[in-house]
């Protein structure tokens, strides 16, 4: 157990006005280290668990663990183990990179001098040096996105949840987010990853689950998946997995 | 602000401390690129302050110093009529204008048409021989028991026709009715003068002498007016007395639209949702967010003040004097914008989007300044208005203010006013707290 990056058992939810169960009896483990990607059609449950991982929603039954702490629990405290990039810009846009980073920097509680160096290296690994004084909103959506990044990852968290991180970006930006994302991977940090850009998860996940319908229909290895269910990418796997009707 | 930022020293035991700087100066810098919101913040109140002061000022100078166009059109010939006109001319409060008597009421109504006056009055032909008679038969009857006037007491006095009085109506309620009362007066003055004149008459058959008459009709005892204050002084509050502190609460509140407006967007821009992944609790940006606005309304304050106190004689108004206990004043100020930037946070917690913070926001304040006294005074209020009047923040503020500015008090004796605010202020901050956890925000 002690490996777990996240451990999942038993989770019970329902949204307020909702009477049917999102989740019933969803288990769901994580190792430390893994590069794991969490994928569904839209209305599968995908962002609501990872707001539960996150401790962003409150589940109402079973139990979530992020490195064996219970995380309904002294929930605040634990923040600092792990670090959100939200499918939404997450940060003030009148203010410059700099200025977003140093404030969420003071919130992740480091202190000014680490804070000024993980600005700069952050800026710079990002390609944001030439703009970190340039308010936010006169940003494009592709720096938009590496700003979000560079925020979620200023306090070097044990896990990173990313939700859709590269959605609406140019190919340049996708590269440059998913190797800096393969970087921390390699140098320990846990990915928790969900997408609708199969073919970079490919390249970035090397364990997945499929989610549909508040379920998780298979956990294991791409290479195992791929190889059972006799498909050569995740699209063909995703798509025999759901099918092909709209789901939402 | 960078090299301010990076150089405070990192202390495990401040970190708390170190965060709440960190979102000051966050908030700070939102703040100061929210052109809009400090013009509204800042321009605004000060140009409601000048425009307001100028406007009573001027209306208090208008019915003081400055004297109203009058038209009159005396169409009788007789001697209450000129006794008449010479006491309205005495007045002092018109600037009379006669028209020739062969005028109909649509020449003059033309006239006024054409604002050459706001108010006319046209005296009727029969006005000194029905007043006359009048009179006469009065004292006759005041007399029949003491002097044998029987055989003169007339069978019936002339009927006296109305004095007219036209006005425009742009004319509000209150100056018409000053008006009157000043007509109603020398009004008096004349019958009374002419029952006079016709007791001494018949008491004593010779015309009354000119300085008993006057000793009799005009005032004996002088109206000396003195305005109450707690500390003693006699001084007397003028326009800006009045309309400073009251313009200073509407734009303490008014950072609604700024304060709320950026509580919203930083809701909407998903900031919270970050936040709340963040090792600090959101208690800290509410602790920021008011201590930030609470410095803005403070600083609100001292730059109307001074420009009451600066700039007003120069545009001839009259000075803002400040009270005499200024750490009173302080604290007031202090209080009022606590109440307001709570109150403003409140509103951006409850709103959904920008433009309903705004506009709840902006119509809300308005409505509590109506409430509270400051668009209408308090004394003016309808009794069923006055509980409902105390449950606006904006009138305990004015209250302490006035207290302060108008009636020379001290701290001590607003801490009445005060009171209340903070119980107010309080109830706010619940409500604020509530919602951010309905809204699973906190």
């Amino acid at each position: 157990m002690n490996n777990l990056a996240v451990n999942i058992i038993n989770l019970e939810f329902s949204y307020r006005d909702q009477p049917v169960k999102l989740f019933s009896n969803l288990n769901l483990d994580i190792v430390k280290g893994e590069s794991f990607g969490l994928f569904g059609p839209n209305g599968a449950g995908k962002t609501t668990l990872m707001s539960i991982m996150t401790g962003l929603v409150k589940y109402t039954g079973g139990s979530v663990k992020l490195l064996g702490q219970e995380i309904n629990i002294k929930r605040i405290a634990f923040n600092k183990q792990f670090g959100f990039v939200p499918q939404d810009f997450s940060f003030y846009h009148e203010l410059s990179p700099t200025e977003n980073l140093e404030f969420f920097g003071a919130w992740a509680g480091l202190d000014s001098s680490t804070i000024a160096t993980r600005v700069d290296e952050l800026l710079t690994v990002l390609g944001l040096t030439e703009v970190r004084n340039k308010q936010v909103h006169k940003f494009s959506g592709g720096m938009k996105r590496r700003v979000n990044l560079a925020i979620s990852v200023i306090h070097r968290p044990e896990i990173l949840f990313l939700d859709e991180p590269t959605v609406g970006v140019d190919v340049q930006t996708r590269f440059a987010i998913i190797d800096y994302l393969k970087k921390l991977n390699a140098e320990g940090m846990t990915l928790v990853y969900t997408s609708h850009q199969l073919h970079e998860a490919e390249s970035l996940c090397r364990k997945i689950a499929m989610i549909d319908e508040g379920k998780i229909i298979v956990h294991d290895t791409l290479d195992n998946l791929l190889a059972t269910h006799h498909q050569e990418g995740l699209e063909g796997l995703f798509l025999k997995l759901t099918g092909k009707s709209y789901r939402d | 602000m960078k090299a301010c930022f990076l150089n405070l020293p990192a202390s495990r035991t401040a970190i708390d401390m170190f965060k709440l700087y960190a979102t000051i100066l966050k908030d700070c810098r939102i703040l100061l690129r929210d052109k809009v919101g400090l013009t509204l913040m800042f321009l605004m109140p000060v140009v409601l302050a000048i425009v307001i002061t100028i406007v009573q000022n001027s209306t208090f100078e208008m019915v003081n110093n400055n004297k109203m166009a009058l038209l009159i059109c005396n169409r009788d010939t007789g001697e209450a009529s000129r006794q008449l006109t010479a006491a309205i001319e005495k007045v002092g409060m018109f600037k009379v204008t006669y028209v020739a008597p062969t005028e109909n009421d649509k020449e003059i109504s033309a006239r006024m048409s054409s604002k050459d006056a706001l108010v006319s009055i046209i005296i009727p032909q029969t006005f000194s021989s029905g007043l006359n008679s009048k009179t006469k038969s009065i004292a006759a009857r005041a007399l029949k028991d003491v002097a044998n006037t029987v055989d003169t007491l007339p069978s019936s006095a002339t009927d006296i026709g109305p004095i007219i009085l036209y006005y425009h109506p742009i004319l509000q309620a209150s100056f018409r009715q000053s008006i009157q009362g000043a007509l109603r007066s020398t009004l008096q003055i004349v019958e009374s003068r002419q029952v006079v004149k016709a007791l001494y008459s018949n008491l004593n058959d010779e015309t009354i002498p000119d300085t008993l008459e006057n000793e009799i009709v005009n005032n004996q005892v002088a109206i000396t007016e003195i305005p109450v204050s707690r500390d003693g002084s006699r001084s007397i509050p003028n326009a800006s007395q009045h309309n400073i502190p009251a313009w200073t609460v509407f734009a303490m509140f008014f950072v609604v639209i700024s304060l709320g407006g950026s509580v919203v967007r930083e809701k909407l821009s998903g900031s919270f949702l970050r936040l709340k992944t963040l090792p600090t609790n959101y208690l800290i940006a509410l602790i920021s967010k008011q201590l930030t606005y609470i410095t803005v309304t403070f600083l609100q304050a001292v730059v109307i003040f001074s420009i009451g106190i600066l700039v007003f004689p120069e545009l001839g108004l009259p000075k803002l004097n400040l009270p005499v206990d200024i750490g009173g004043l302080l604290v007031v100020t202090i209080i009022c914008g606590w109440c307001a930037a709570s109150y403003a946070i409140c509103v951006g917690v409850i709103s959904r989007t920008q433009e309903q913070a705004n506009g709840f926001g902006a119509v809300s304040i308005v409505l509590l300044a109506a409430i509270g006294g400051i668009l209408v005074p308090s004394f003016a209020m309808p009794a069923s208005f006055k509980l409902i009047m105390q449950l606006s923040p904006l009138h305990w503020c004015l209250e302490a203010y006035y207290g302060l500015f108008l009636e020379g008090g001290n701290l001590k004796d607003v801490l009445f006013n005060i009171l209340p605010l903070v119980i107010i202020t309080i109830g706010i901050q619940v409500i604020t707290l509530v919602a951010l956890k309905r809204k699973n925000l906190i």
